[in-house]
């Protein structure tokens, strides 16, 4: 089935995502019922999302802020006007039989988000943001399927990209950066396992002579960004090697079976459809005012990769270590907050790097919830700066803080973690190593330079691992060079 | 002696205030009413007559004890469109079968706050979509007046019910004249309101950017009392205007001096019942004695209207009516997929004229139609509201027929859908402009059927159609009469 | 608001068709019936064609109107077993409805 990579380089790749992201808001976008996942089924419902008869939609305040904010963040022009429409059709999950969308004015239009694919950085179109609702969910019995409407009425963001992805790579890092963007500005919870984020993916090859688009397969519902990574390379072969074998694609939708791992054509609909737009009645239009967005504006945290920029500039820091670090806004922030009041920016980039997001990973704690504060963190900093204490015993302070919080200095002194540095102990570790080892000093004297490690380590030892090694090392070296 | 269930809310209010009687009372006398005329009117689908009287006995117990309501235990008629907690809402339709309502609809939830008890459901063309109540698919509702006639439509039940006695006030909604013309046939008071100033939300919607729910009463008075109570913003209707709610029974005046009334010419034309057109000219020269002036205006995009009306009402409710599939509640067919569920549940259950109406409405919004139909209805709507907009700012309020006619024979229109279209053509106009529009009965024909004066109001100007209403009511006797039905109450 | 050609003949409505859209089923008696009924409708709403509206605006809503909010407060909804008396056919707590076939 694979082919070479000769084939593919004689065709041109086109592909639109449309992704729905679930707003982060308290609740649904037409009622007071709560947005949240994981409940019983039907059991976060009213009248109005289960669509009963003489209900009516009442816009959430929060909704439009939320998605003019992400309009924002994707460098969007935002409608002044923006106006509600109904899209009939007929599903089990839908209650009303027709969906609240936006259709001619939509809350944002036009804008872009950059993209970096092996190095080399991109920009992709969004052509528009509209506010939607999403519907309920069904689970399939035997002879029957059941619906649970607590996530229909979840307000419901579609952005829609331009045709301006090439690849199944420039597909994932398009769903990554979007991700990190919503992420940042709070505006979802990207939560792929809870279906957060769901992608309709657009793609069609032609060969590179040609001018005009190829035929355009529409891909459903994916909910991970690896799914749809995947279903791409296996789409674009498969359309390719049809198109190589001389036949040609027709216009279909289909679907990503993820256990294969193939796309399948899906059942061609036995009813005629039709979305019937029409203006919605029962809502009034949202007329934003300038100030009222540029109010927003001004709320709109700095972007991932403008701050991966900065970091870069003023703590010094290299191109990989700024990426890791603000990738997650949270994690951004922590760095920002600790690195400040340590001023020792590489080395509290060292700490959260390494140890920091080990441990997190290890326990799947968000940073959020992790018990060590910045401060405490530039604190600990401070201390191996000072030489209070070794790197041996940061480590156990760190893991003491991490676990529990506190003051690192506290720490030290309850565990007696402080480095031993003045030179009359030293002395007495020293004279006790070198009368357990004297095979040591003499192979040291004779030129295995090795043996001072070895006596090093004996000092360490002996002082429970709170000497200076440092001193120790100097004062060893000292000790046999002369004695 | 005086048959309670024969007065107005304000009579009755009296006699409470005064001791005379209680709401048990007034709430028996309705229920022996319904008893005695229901089986011949057909204005009621259901009713709970023990819950009413508990309902009743409750509020004369908290009367005794000090409680103030404004209508203190006064039973209300609803139109089964509206939905009351606990009780069904078939909104005349089987589709609807065992759907039983878990909320009160904002109206009705005002109106219980004031003191009101609801005794029943009053029936309706399926979905408000009639003229007659024909298209019920329960059962038939006489005209109280002459039983081989029709009620009107679509709240022909709420009508028949305040005629016959059977109700001292009903509910009704309004989408292009469903509360003003069978108001007018039957000989009662209806007020369709200012689109946005009751709240929509518990009407079951037939078409969205029209409907109203307004009163029908006995009086201009009580129509003024319960428009009052239900007027208002709504924070669960969004097309809720927060515009200040007057005092509408302190704007009522015996006289028209200083104002200005507009006599639509598009109006009086070919077609127009000879007796309806005389009676409406009667009444027009008495509000002129009264101390109006008359002047003639110009509607002119009026012929239009029932074109456009039939276009942007069908396409609003071929969506609202989407809903009813028989999955969350309701009847339901089975079907061997969800589609076949939808296709026979809803050719099942609707009835012809709402099948008729989705039809007509899928097909205007339909791909390659909307422009031609939809579109261009809704800007033929903007040309009807600027006629509108123009002739208030020559006349105060507009004086005009209801209704072409008097009350048609059952049978008559049924086989024509388009002739009983065009018998709505004095009240469509109105609602496309979102105004405010009230009957009040200025005649009878020789066979003795009512005939409706329509008094039509600027928006949120039901002040000034209620000061016209009641100065002319309360010159005249026609309020006063009753129908042969009633000869068992001995008179009033 | 949608790019559609208003050449076609608007006097003519397919009925099988458009009650298909509408997830209607009609007998074999209410084909030709409405299809009658409304093709004499829409002869009478073909008047509108006479009227040139090209630069009048659409309405939409009587009024107009803007910007109605309700804040993000989370407002008591319908108890589980409230929602679910009202349906035909249930199975632990979910609506049933015929196998979805995608």
């Amino acid at each position: 089935m694979t082919r070479g990579a000769g084939d593919l380089m004689d065709y041109r790749v086109t592909i639109g995502l449309e992704t729905h992201v679930q707003l982060k808001t308290q609740t649904k976008i037409w009622c007071g019922c709560r947005n949240r996942f994981g409940q019983p089924p039907n059991t976060d419902v009213c009248p109005v999302c289960l669509g009963y008869p003489g209900t009516l939609p009442v816009l959430n305040r929060e909704s439009v802020r939320l998605t003019v904010m992400a309009g924002l963040m994707l460098g969007c022009r935002i409608n002044e006007r923006s106006t509600f429409d109904r899209k009939s059709y007929f599903y089990p999950d839908m209650p009303k039989n027709y969906q609240i969308s936006q259709y001619d004015e939509p809350l944002c239009l036009g804008g872009r988000l950059e993209i970096e694919v092996n190095g080399r950085k991109k920009s992709i179109g969004i052509t528009r943001i509209h506010l939607e609702e999403d519907v309920g969910k069904s689970i399939h019995y035997e002879q029957s399927s059941g619906v649970d409407f607590n996530r229909a009425g979840t307000p419901l963001m579609e952005i829609v990209s331009e045709p301006e992805i090439e690849s199944a790579d420039e597909a994932f890092a398009y769903l990554t950066a979007l991700k990190q963007v919503l992420l940042y500005g709070g505006i979802s919870d990207c939560n792929l396992e809870e279906g957060n984020i769901r992608s309709d993916i657009n793609c069609s090859v032609r060969p590179v002579e040609r001018e005009e688009l190829g035929t355009k397969i529409e891909i459903k519902n994916m909910n991970t960004f690896r799914g749809v990574h995947r279903s791409l390379v296996y789409e674009i072969s498969r359309q390719i090697n049809v198109l190589n074998d001389g036949g040609s694609i027709s216009q279909e939708t289909r679907r990503w079976n993820d256990e294969t791992g193939v796309t399948e054509a899906m059942r061609t609909k036995e009813y005629a459809h039709d979305y019937r737009y029409f203006p919605e009645p029962d809502l009034m239009p949202v007329v934003l005012t300038r100030e009222q967005i540029e109010g927003w504006r001004a709320t709109i945290p700095e972007l991932p990769g403008d701050r991966r920029a900065r970091f870069v500039r003023e703590y010094g820091l290299s191109e990989y270590d700024a990426g890791v670090l603000s990738a997650d806004r949270n994690v951004a922030d922590y760095y920002e907050e600790a690195a400040r009041a340590s001023g020792h920016f590489k080395a509290v980039s060292n700490w959260i790097m390494t140890d920091m997001l080990h441990a997190m990973s290890e326990g799947a704690i968000p940073i959020q919830e992790v018990k060590i504060t910045p401060g405490a963190l530039a604190g600990l900093i401070d201390l191996v700066d000072r030489q209070v204490i070794n790197r041996p015993s940061a480590k156990r302070v760190f893991t003491i803080l991490f676990e529990k919080g506190g003051n690192p200095a506290d720490i030290v002194e309850q565990e007696g973690l402080s480095q031993v540095r003045d030179t009359e102990s030293l002395e007495t570790y020293i004279d006790e190593a070198i009368t357990a080892h004297p095979q040591s000093v003499s192979d040291y004297r004779s030129g295995k330079k090795a043996a001072l490690k070895f006596l090093v380590g004996q000092v360490m030892r002996l002082s429970k691992g709170k000497a200076d090694p440092q001193m120790a090392l100097e004062m060893l070296r000292e000790r046999l060079d002369t004695g | 002696m005086s048959s309670l269930s024969a007065l107005t809310i304000h009579e009755l209010i009296d006699l409470l205030d005064r001791g005379v009687c209680s709401s048990e009372d007034v709430v028996t006398e309705v229920l022996s009413a319904i008893d005695a005329r229901d089986e011949r009117v057909g204005a009621y689908l259901d009713y709970d007559a023990e819950g009413a009287l508990a309902a009743a006995r409750s509020a004369d117990d908290a009367r005794s004890k000090g409680a103030e309501r404004i209508l203190p235990g006064i039973p209300i008629g609803i139109k089964d469109v509206l939905n009351v907690k606990g009780d069904t809402c078939r909104c005349g339709s089987r589709i609807l079968e065992g759907y039983v309502s878990p909320y009160d609809a904002t109206a009705v939830a005002r109106l219980r706050q004031a003191g009101a008890l609801f005794l029943g459901r009053l029936n309706m063309d399926e979905f408000a979509m009639g003229s007659t109540n024909e298209n019920s698919a329960f059962q038939i509702t006489h005209n109280p007046w002459n039983l081989e006639h029709v009620p009107g439509g679509s709240s022909g039940g709420s009508a028949a019910a305040v005629a016959a006695g059977e109700a001292v006030a009903a509910l009704g909604t309004d989408t292009g004249g469903s509360i003003r013309q069978p108001a007018s046939f039957c000989g009662c008071v209806g007020l369709k309101p200012t689109y946005g100033r009751v709240s929509r939300f518990g009407a079951t919607a037939f078409a969205s950017s029209l409907d109203q729910i307004g009163p029908i009463t006995r009086c201009v008075r009580d129509a003024a009392l319960l428009l009052g109570i239900m007027a208002g913003r709504d924070p669960l209707d969004s097309t809720t205007v927060e515009v200040p709610v007057p005092n509408y029974q302190e704007a009522l005046a015996d006289d028209l001096k200083g104002m200005k009334l507009g006599i639509p010419r598009e109006y009086f034309v070919e077609g127009i019942d000879k007796e309806v057109e005389q009676s409406i000219r009667k009444a027009i020269r008495l509000c002129g004695d009264l101390g109006a002036e008359i002047v003639e205006i110009s509607l002119p995009h009026t012929e239009y209207a029932v074109a456009v009306y039939y276009i942007l009402a069908t396409a609003e409710a071929s969506a609202n009516l989407a809903r009813f599939d028989g999955v969350r509640y309701g009847a339901r067919d089975e079907g061997h997929d969800p589609m076949d569920l939808y296709v026979k549940t809803r050719a099942r259950y609707f009835g012809p004229e709402v099948k008729r109406r989705i039809i007509l409405g899928t097909y205007v919004l339909s791909s390659g139609y909307y422009d031609a139909y939809y579109r261009r209805g809704q800007k033929v709507r903007t040309l009807i509201r600027r006629d509108f907009e123009q002739a208030f700012q020559e006349c105060d309020a507009i004086l005009a027929p209801v209704a072409p006619t008097t009350a048609y024979r059952l049978g008559e229109k049924i086989e024509d859908p388009l002739q009983m279209y065009l018998g709505d053509i004095f009240t469509i106009p109105a609602s496309l402009a979102g105004m405010c529009g009230l009957s009040v009965p200025c005649g009878f024909s020789d066979a003795g059927l009512p005939i409706g004066l329509q008094i039509i109001g600027d928006a949120f100007r039901e002040d000034r159609v209620l000061r016209v209403g009641y100065a002319y009511e309360q010159s005249t006797e026609w309020h006063k009469r009753i129908p042969p039905i009633r000869d068992d109450e001995g008179g009033r | 608001m949608m790019a559609q050609e208003s050449s076609k003949n608007t006097r003519h409505i397919d009925v099988a068709y458009v009650a298909q859209l509408a997830r209607m089923q009609l007998s074999d008696k209410e084909v030709p019936l409405f299809q009658d009924q409304l093709n004499h409708i829409l002869h009478h709403v073909d008047t509108l064609m006479r009227l040139d509206v090209d630069d009048v605006e659409p309405t939409s809503h009587p009024f107009p109107g803007e910007n109605v909010y309700r804040d993000d407060e989370p407002r008591e909804g319908l108890a589980h077993e409230a929602a679910m008396k009202n349906a035909p056919k249930t199975r632990a707590g979910f609506y049933v409805v015929p196998k979805i076939l995608e």
